[in-house]
């Protein structure tokens, strides 16, 4: 599977023989496993374990709730309930799924941001980056259907308002609102949906996670200087890499237990912490929240979304060049999904040569306030959409699409980068002398 | 970069919770009280339980309801844990509707507490964990981190609110509380101390009845607080040996890779 050259599994008794020949399947864990894996690799690449142990964890949790669980309007909120004082364990089922689902998010944005930096994005690794984005979306669907299901407060309004985003697209929004609610409003029948549709992704994310880590074995791991592993011969290439099993995964186990140790805190201690006290008031179609919020995973989007209200220039102006088509909802709505779109087109927005942002001086900055940016659209994206909040929006959203669509492609142009280490293997000792002389 | 990254997630992780924004305008004035449950280690006071019990019982339950609560899990250990008998005397106190006789007939421990008589009064089941009583700094929720969600203070503050102004507006009336959002409740201050008379000789003041039923009204909105922190603190302690073992492992299997590179960079 691997591009890099390594050992292959080599079936020994007859058994394994027989097997190996009939389905090489053993083969195919082996080669998986003992992926050749840069030795340089540092602590931030250690979220795609976490990543796929959180999707585990959701889908066990989630297959016990479903036992327990009854998608209709009248009897959601009280089965919930049901599972929080009847089921034994489901207290602690439900708080972890519930908080599971942050440590997701956690673990993706810390993977992306991974990424962004060191330049995991780049040629030969776009299809990764591509479905990795694919990933992230359908776990942003699958979350806020979850979301819905408790059939409180904030699931009612936050689904009332986020499927009103469909209805903003000019002439066929409507249709297409009542298509997804199943009626004129959020109701029985968009339960029953966001049900069915909050079981199924899951696994179709598994299906993309399996086709993101073949991706990624056939180009092999990126590594932070961005230099490629030398695959001239094995010998060479293992001057360079270690194979995952054992290296890696004890070393990815290891920091997955500290994480967790954080995560069960969380859980045991303040399990209500990250949710919103609304959605323990079950959902009433006739009483608006004063405040609707999203989780917080949403918020750096539903910033940008709100951002760009009927008073800014760039909204009037698309309002008037499209004669009224484009008004600010559905300009927020394509900002919206815009922001995410030219993350997922960085691969070609990025015209340096040089992969790894360790190697760009100026890059560094411009990414240091990318993840700024992220943060204060997180705040700003809770706060009530009036002055000075929206303006604080408004700024950060610009910077988010700027960072993408100039810095990217300016800087490739403009900087000069600063020279990476001639191997994987150098800059590996490199390291090791460097941690070793401060151990001393 | 390494820190910018980790200081993302520390305030994903904090600034979250600014879902947990006020619900109205109006600086609202929330009281921090100690209670026995707050913190890892900390464990609901049985007594005090059932003082609240009293005391919603004996008042609250005139117009409020707890729809969600099992009679049975009053006798639950760790809650206010009252003899089987009493529960299920308590019970037998409230009727309810069967449909199979087509007529009324009392509770038995099977059975939820009633809802709620007025259909104006929420119903209290969930209460302590339906507000929130801390929000700040700026709407970030991070001293929730030090001072706990808040719900039963929220309440406790509700009930000791009220600063004894009254207005008609649409021919309710209306009642001035500093922890209300928006400063006007339209429940009449339901406590004013000595409301009930309790067996332990515990103190009837407004202050402790409020104290009593907001954490029996804690208990209501979370029974399985302690077995939680329970199996929090079990999980953190087989996580934090776990995580040393995979320390130890990790540095002995890297130690040979390391010692040969260190090798291998002084010839160089």
């Amino acid at each position: 599977m691997s591009g890099i050259p390594h050992d292959h599994y080599e079936p020994k008794t007859g058994f394994e023989k027989w097997v190996h020949t009939r389905l090489p399947i053993v083969g195919l864990v082996y080669d998986t496993l003992m992926i050749p894996t840069p030795k340089n690799l540092n602590w931030w690449w250690i979220w795609g374990i976490v990543l796929a142990f959180c999707l585990a964890l959701m889908i066990a949790t989630g297959i016990v709730m479903v036992m327990h669980y009854t998608p209709h309007v009248d009897y959601a909120f009280a089965s919930v309930e049901h599972i929080m004082r009847d089921v034994n364990g489901g207290h602690m089922i439900r708080y972890i799924h519930m908080n599971g689902a942050s440590l997701f998010f956690v673990a993706v944005y810390i993977h992306i941001f991974r990424g962004l930096f060191y330049g995991s994005y780049k040629a030969p690794r776009e299809i990764t980056w591509i479905i990795g984005m694919l990933i992230y979306l359908m776990m942003m669907g699958t979350a806020f259907m979850g979301y819905v299901l408790p059939w409180g407060q904030m699931s009612f309004w936050g689904a009332t308002v986020i499927t009103g985003l469909f209805g903003a697209i000019p002439f066929v929004g409507e249709p297409i609102q009542t298509w997804l609610l199943g009626g004129p409003a959020v109701d029985n029948a968009t339960l029953n949906r966001f049900f069915s549709l909050h079981y199924l992704l899951p696994f179709v994310i598994a299906g993309l996670v399996i086709v993101h880590i073949w991706a990624f074995h056939h180009t092999g791991n990126n590594n932070p200087t961005g230099v490629e592993v030398r695959r001239g011969s094995k010998e060479e290439a293992e001057k360079d890499t270690l194979p995952f099993w054992p290296y890696f995964v004890i070393k990815d186990l290891f920091a997955l237990a500290l994480v967790l140790l954080v995560f069960f805190a969380i859980v045991g201690f303040m399990p209500n912490y990250l949710g919103h006290p609304d959605n323990y008031i079950e959902a009433n179609p006739l009483a608006t929240p004063a405040h609707i919020v999203p989780e917080w995973y949403f918020l750096p989007f539903y910033a940008i979304l709100r951002a760009f209200d009927s008073e800014v220039w760039v909204v009037m102006f698309a309002g008037w060049i499209t004669g009224g088509i484009i008004d600010a909802k559905f300009f927020g709505v394509l900002a919206m999904f815009g922001a995410i779109a030219v993350m997922a087109l960085a691969p070609w927005l990025d015209t340096s040569r040089v992969r790894s942002g360790q190697n760009r001086p100026m890059f560094k900055w411009w990414y240091r306030l990318l993840i700024l940016d992220f943060i204060v659209l997180m705040w700003a994206g809770a706060m009530p959409a009036e002055p000075p909040y929206s303006t604080i929006s408004l700024i950060g959203a610009t910077y988010w699409f700027a960072y993408f669509l100039v810095v990217l492609p300016l800087l490739g142009v403009i900087e000069k980068p600063t020279e990476a280490p001639a191997t994987i293997e150098d800059d590996f000792k490199a390291k090791v002398a460097k941690s070793a002389k401060a151990a001393k | 970069m390494l820190k910018k990254i980790a200081i993302s997630a520390v305030a994903a992780l904090t600034l979250s919770a600014g879902g947990a924004l006020a619900a109205g305008g109006g600086e609202q004035h929330i009281e921090d009280i100690a209670f026995s449950y707050e913190g890892p280690f900390g464990k609901f006071d049985q007594m005090q339980l059932q003082r609240g019990l009293q005391v919603y019982t004996e008042v609250c339950s005139a117009c409020h309801g707890l729809k969600y609560v099992p009679i049975r899990t009053l006798a639950d250990e760790g809650g206010p844990q009252l003899p089987e008998d009493q529960v299920r005397a308590y019970a037998a106190e409230m009727s309810i509707y069967d449909a199979d006789l087509d007529d009324d007939r009392p509770r038995t421990p099977a059975d939820k507490f009633p809802e709620s008589g007025l259909e104006t009064a929420p119903d209290l089941s969930l209460m302590a964990k339906a507000r929130a009583g801390f929000h700040g700094p700026e709407g970030t929720g991070i001293n929730q981190l030090v001072r706990g969600m808040g719900g039963s203070e929220y309440i406790y503050s509700i009930l000791t609110g009220y600063t004894g102004k009254e207005k008609e507006q649409a021919g309710t009336t209306f009642y001035e509380n500093t922890a209300f959002p928006g400063g006007w409740i339209s429940m009449a201050p339901p406590l004013a101390g000595e409301d009930v008379e309790y067996a332990d000789g515990h103190s009837t003041s407004l202050h402790h009845e409020a104290e009593d039923v907001s954490a029996f009204l804690m208990w209501a909105a979370e029974p399985k607080m302690m077995d939680r922190q329970h199996a929090g603190f079990v999980a953190v302690l087989f996580l934090t040996i776990l995580s040393v073992l995979l320390y130890l492992t990790n540095k002995r299997l890297w130690a040979p890779v390391k010692r040969a590179a260190k090798e291998a960079a002084k010839e160089a």
